[in-house]
């Protein structure tokens, strides 16, 4: 479990939502100790408060394009270790590279604002980014796989290996996906040995999210 | 098209059968253009002389410049006036349209000048030349057709013959009146002719003026289609903004919500509300992408492209090699003619395989989307590839459906990379 109060500092231009958001972050018990408007004031309040996760929108005046995202490839390089999290009204994977080939070791999440509604599992996910995972939205997840539907490797899993596939490249753990299937534990273990068998994905479980996403992404 | 192709049929008719032109209607047709010409060319010279005249009187009380300012406008008036005239003798089709200057406003462009040239030569010269002819023709004819008459009471003297009776005026009548009309016939139609193609000549616009209203038709187009853009940005800026954020808003209340509902009837109905907000959210995620896709203004056409294929139900296989990226309005144009030819390929090809291709040729972008289905495909009316192939022609480039029946169907787009103005 992550350090609870979460120190938290929260950039999200609309009102609405970031009343949303802190509603749900503070009754969860975390606390938002800056709140920013723009990328320029994101940075300021990374830098005064010293928070433990930042969570940013990607969309931010002034030109409402991904603002967010390069602030949060900014604060990365300049403190590694902070996890961000990044939260979009819309996600794609084409937009990946700009998080996850900065140099930061701390965890990193991408995800569709929708999530944060089903509370229970948004707390968990950053939860999980907080504890230096990678956490990746589904919908993310969907159109990486439909890229490389037709690569030899990925073709040689069966069905249910690509399900637990999905499910590792969202960040889930083994007893998450094992819940998610309705199957044991030990079941999607050997699914997980299996996959990293055939994807020739070495053995470092540890950092399989990131070896999952950049066999996906084909690098 | 130039005025030296677009000749009058006066001419042949000139040209031909003396015979035939007497008994065409063009002398009568010549005839009024030349009457019509001489009354208006003496309205304009009076027309001109008292706005000069008290234009000068007036110079010393200021008003007088206001109204020899307003000479250039009195030409536009008298070519507006020409204009409708010139039909008679060139036929509907040959005639200039009228001026993109309307008579009120000042002229400044070169063809308006013009105008005002033709409407003083008209004044000065071209409606005493008509008035002499007419009148002389006129006359000639109708004193050789009435000579028997009037040599009964007077002697008529046409040119060297003098006629003192019938008798002997019967003969001339008989033979100079066929001569006088066929003569009179050439004299007044060369010269309407003459008179009127000159008009046109001064009233059309010149082929660089024709140029120049093209650029600016070219230009308007372009901006037409820049419009059509900022609209589709604005739309989804309000839709994400707007609609979207408070769907959101809604999913995170109803989050929240199902936390502090007690398990029951009221938890179930909160959580399938929660579910049907999602699946409204996911929809209006759909039509944002096809309003503008946020991809494209963030990242590019490899990343948007790449983005479509992926949801093809089939295998698409991309290659979008671009150094730089083309400007946005070139960019919108290839990412549209890539969604619409794939969903075409969804829709009707049964192909089992798709490929895209965009690269850039000199200084053209090149978008090549293929697929290895059944072919036959047309760019026909209501489908929105025509609404494309306008769009490209505003940019100056094109878009070709090679689908011979069996297949394979390639959509071809070549765009200048540059959008000139």
């Amino acid at each position: 479990m992550a350090r609870r109060p979460l120190r938290i500092v929260l950039a999200e231009d609309s009102a609405l939502l970031r009343e949303g958001l802190i509603g749900i972050l503070e009754r969860a018990g975390h606390e938002v100790v800056a709140s920013a408007t723009d990328p320029d004031e994101l940075v300021a309040a990374v830098r005064a408060d010293r928070p433990d996760v930042v969570i940013t929108d990607v969309r931010m005046p002034p030109g409402h394009s991904d603002e967010g995202l390069r602030a949060a490839a900014a604060i990365r390089e300049e403190q590694p270790a902070l996890p961000i999290l990044v939260l979009s009204q819309y996600v794609a994977d084409a937009y990946l590279p700009v998080l996850m080939d900065s140099t930061g070791t701390a965890g990193i999440g991408y995800l569709l604002k929708d999530r944060v509604g089903r509370v229970a599992d948004f707390l968990v996910s950053l939860d999980q980014v907080v504890e230096g995972q990678t956490v990746v939205d589904p919908e993310v997840v969907r159109q990486l796989l439909a890229r490389r539907s037709d690569d030899g490797p990925l073709a040689a899993l069966t069905a249910r290996e690509r399900e637990v596939l999905a499910l590792m490249a969202e960040g889930r753990t083994n007893g998450s996906i094992a819940a998610a299937l309705f199957v044991s534990d030990a079941a999607v273990r050997k699914h997980v040995g299996s996959i990293f068998a055939k994807l020739d994905l070495g053995d470092d479980h540890d950092r399989r999210v990131s070896a999952v996403l950049t066999y996906l992404r084909g690098q | 098209m130039t005025s030296a192709t677009r000749t009058s049929p006066v001419w042949s008719v000139v040209g031909g059968n003396p015979v035939r032109l007497v008994l065409s209607p063009w002398p009568w047709r010549s005839l009024a253009y030349l009457l019509t010409g001489a009354v208006i060319g003496l309205v304009s010279l009076v027309g001109f002389f008292v706005t000069i005249g008290v234009g000068v009187v007036t110079t010393p009380l200021i008003i007088g410049l206001f109204i020899l300012g307003a000479l250039p406008k009195l030409g536009a008036m008298i070519a507006v006036v020409e204009r409708r005239r010139l039909p008679l003798m060139l036929g509907e089709a040959a005639a200039p349209g009228p001026s993109e200057t309307p008579w009120w406003r000042t002229p400044r462009d070169a063809a308006s000048w013009r105008a005002l040239g033709y409407a003083v030569l008209l004044a000065l010269i071209l409606w005493a030349v008509d008035a002499l002819v007419v009148v002389v023709v006129v006359t000639t004819v109708v004193v050789s057709l009435l000579s028997p008459l009037l040599a009964h009471y007077d002697t008529v003297g046409m040119l060297w013959w003098q006629l003192d009776s019938t008798r002997e005026a019967l003969p001339f009548a008989i033979i100079a009146t066929p001569v006088g009309l066929v003569l009179g016939s050439y004299v007044l139609t060369v010269l309407a002719a003459a008179q009127s193609s000159l008009a046109r000549i001064l009233l059309s616009p010149r082929e660089e003026e024709l140029e120049a209203r093209v650029t600016e038709l070219r230009r308007s187009r372009i901006d037409l289609v820049d419009a059509f853009e900022t609209e589709r940005k604005r739309i989804e800026r309000d839709l994400h903004d707007g609609v979207q954020q408070r769907m959101v808003a809604l999913t995170m209340l109803l989050g929240r919500a199902e936390l502090d509902v007690p398990e029951g009837e009221g938890l179930a109905l909160v959580r399938q509300a929660h579910s049907e907000a999602e699946a409204a959210l996911a929809d209006l995620r759909e039509v944002v992408r096809g309003v503008h896709p946020r991809v494209l203004t963030d990242l590019g056409l490899g990343a948007a492209i790449r983005e479509v294929a992926d949801r093809m139900p089939i295998p698409v296989r991309v290659d979008v090699s671009l150094d730089e990226r083309p400007p946005a309005q070139v960019e919108a144009a290839a990412y549209f003619v890539v969604s619409e030819g794939l969903a075409n390929v969804a829709k009707h090809a049964e192909a089992r395989s798709a490929a895209i291709q965009a690269r850039r040729a000199g200084d053209s972008l090149v978008l090549v989307v293929s697929d290895d289905g059944h072919g036959g495909a047309v760019v026909g009316e209501g489908t929105g590839l025509s609404g494309l192939v306008t769009r490209l022609d505003a940019l100056g480039g094109t878009l070709t459906v090679t689908s011979p029946a069996g297949g394979p169907t390639e959509l071809r787009m070549e765009s200048p990379w540059h959008v000139d103005r």
